[in-house]
């Protein structure tokens, strides 16, 4: 029997359990809203390394073995690590995994990593080659300026349409059996390209990804967006969330209040000064494994699509001139029964 | 999903209107107020020079130097990032931005090494205004040989 329905979502047969979520973010996410609901907070972005890039990885593994530790398992029940970030050639995560031994795809969708890493990580499960598959993404906000903008210390000024790249690792352990919330539909999407160019603008690059990839998945499935109780993307902040509903509704599809961005949600601009939001693989990441998960775990989300979205530019192609690809992942994550655990 | 140039240029219209402008006016008026008093400093560095008898060329190439010399200080103290933020052009503008670009990518890139790292990067902010500042005042110097 296909698993496939529509053009581009598939139901898994039996749906993958996501057997435990962690989380870890560094001070300024700390100081955010979601503050209380993250496992792990890292006062010192240096982490006790040397350089931006090995305190990301160190991030990366600390999480990770919380991931494992919280499934009540060991590094070697895991059959595979599927993660990404955003430094380049993804040594963030090579370099943060590479002692826990386990086989290891590494990933790169920009910020819309984790949702790449949980859609193939589920199909491995789904599939039967795999028992148990730990998927994440991470982003560390002072590594990705250095790359992406200028140095730190450069005394500049921010649009009010830029983002801030959170500083974390979100990681979840995926199981074919056990207690937990179930990954049952996966839309992948495709790269939507509509011109623009300004780097300071992510969410309005992103946006259309977004609202093709919702698009699609309506359509596919046969549902619209009242029949989630929460829908989540990545990181699109306030800019990217309002095109997302500005589309969708040229399309007749109303995006309420159950609509709302990871990179709102993680971030206050009144008081942290973040502009449009949150931004980065951790966006989304440590939103989902701190504040999403424990709702689902705990049923009061029955059903939640989560989107990841991301930004398919480098330095150079943005200096050359070249607009911002845009892609999104969704995932259908339903929550366990109320009273159940 | 439509993305040819026609829906393009519509989502550009859409783009605007979404997306917030920059305070102008206000960066305008912080940038006035923070070069202005930048300035001012400059000034009675100047006046304190010269009444230490040195004479005005040096009077300014001191000044020049204690500026550059705060600057690279409040960089490396992590301060100008927070000045800058709120200044603006205020403190792009006069010398203080030019030693904060040379000095944070020489800090950033320091974990590189000292040649290809700190020495190689020093100048990937403040390199294109040496080479154009270079350029601008051969063309002026041109002119101003033939036309004077």
């Amino acid at each position: 029997m296909s698993k496939k329905i529509g053009k581009q979502t598939v139901r898994l047969a039996e749906g993958v359990v996501i057997l435990s979520a962690a989380s870890i973010v560094g001070p300024k996410e700390a100081e955010g809203p979601l503050s209380k609901y993250f496992d792990q907070k890292v006062e010192d972005p240096f982490f006790g390394e040397k350089t931006w890039e090995l305190a990301e990885s160190k991030f990366v593994e600390k999480n990770m073995e919380l991931a494992v530790q919280k499934a009540n398992l060991n590094p070697k029940d895991i059959d595979y690590v599927l993660c990404g970030d955003l430094l380049n050639q993804c040594t963030g995560s090579s370099f943060g995994i590479k002692n826990l031994n386990i086989p290891f795809f590494g990933l790169f969708g920009a910020c819309s990593t984790m949702g790449e890493s949980m859609s193939l990580g589920a199909m491995l499960v789904d599939g039967g080659f795999a028992n148990h598959v730990l998927t994440g993404a991470s982003s560390h906000f002072c590594a990705a300026e250095k790359q992406f903008r200028f140095p730190l210390p450069l005394g500049t000024q921010r649009p009010p349409t830029a983002t801030w790249t959170v500083t974390g690792d979100g990681a979840v352990v995926l199981a074919r059996k056990g207690e937990g919330p179930k990954i049952v539909e996966i839309t992948t999407g495709k790269i939507v390209d509509m011109g623009v160019t300004d780097a300071n603008n992510m969410g309005a690059a992103m946006a259309p990804a977004a609202a093709a990839l919702l698009q699609a998945h309506f359509e596919d499935t046969g549902r619209t967006p009242q029949d989630y109780d929460v829908i989540a993307t990545g990181d699109l902040g306030t800019v990217g969330r309002q095109l997302v509903v500005e589309l969708l509704a040229k399309e007749g599809y109303e995006m309420d209040s159950r609509y709302t961005d990871c990179g709102i949600e993680i971030f206050d601009d009144a008081t942290q000064d973040t502009h449009a939001g949150g931004s980065g693989c951790a966006c989304s990441a440590v939103t989902f494994c701190a504040y999403f998960y424990p709702k689902l775990l705990a049923g009061e989300i029955k059903r939640m699509l989560f989107i990841p979205t991301g930004a398919l530019m480098s330095p150079t192609s943005s200096q050359q001139g070249q607009p911002i690809p845009g892609i999104a992942h969704g995932l259908v994550i339903e929550g366990c029964k109320k009273g159940a655990n | 999903m439509d993305t040819t140039k026609k829906a393009q240029q519509e989502y550009d219209k859409m783009v605007k209107q979404a997306s917030p402008n920059s305070p102008i006016f206000m960066n305008c008026l912080k940038a006035f107020i923070s070069g202005g008093i930048i300035c001012i400093i400059g000034q009675l560095l100047s006046n304190f020079y010269t009444g230490k008898d040195f004479s005005k060329e040096e009077a300014a190439l001191l000044v020049s130097i204690t500026l550059i010399g705060l600057s690279a200080l409040l960089t490396a103290l992590g301060w100008y990032e927070k000045l800058g933020k709120f200044c603006g052009a205020g403190t792009i503008v006069p010398i203080t931005g030019f030693a904060n670009s040379v000095v944070s990518p020489a800090i950033e890139f320091k974990k590189e090494g000292m040649v290809f790292g700190m020495a190689a990067k020093m100048f990937i902010v403040a390199g294109p205004v040496i080479v154009y500042g270079t350029l601008t005042s051969m063309l002026v110097g041109l002119v101003y040989y033939f036309v004077k």
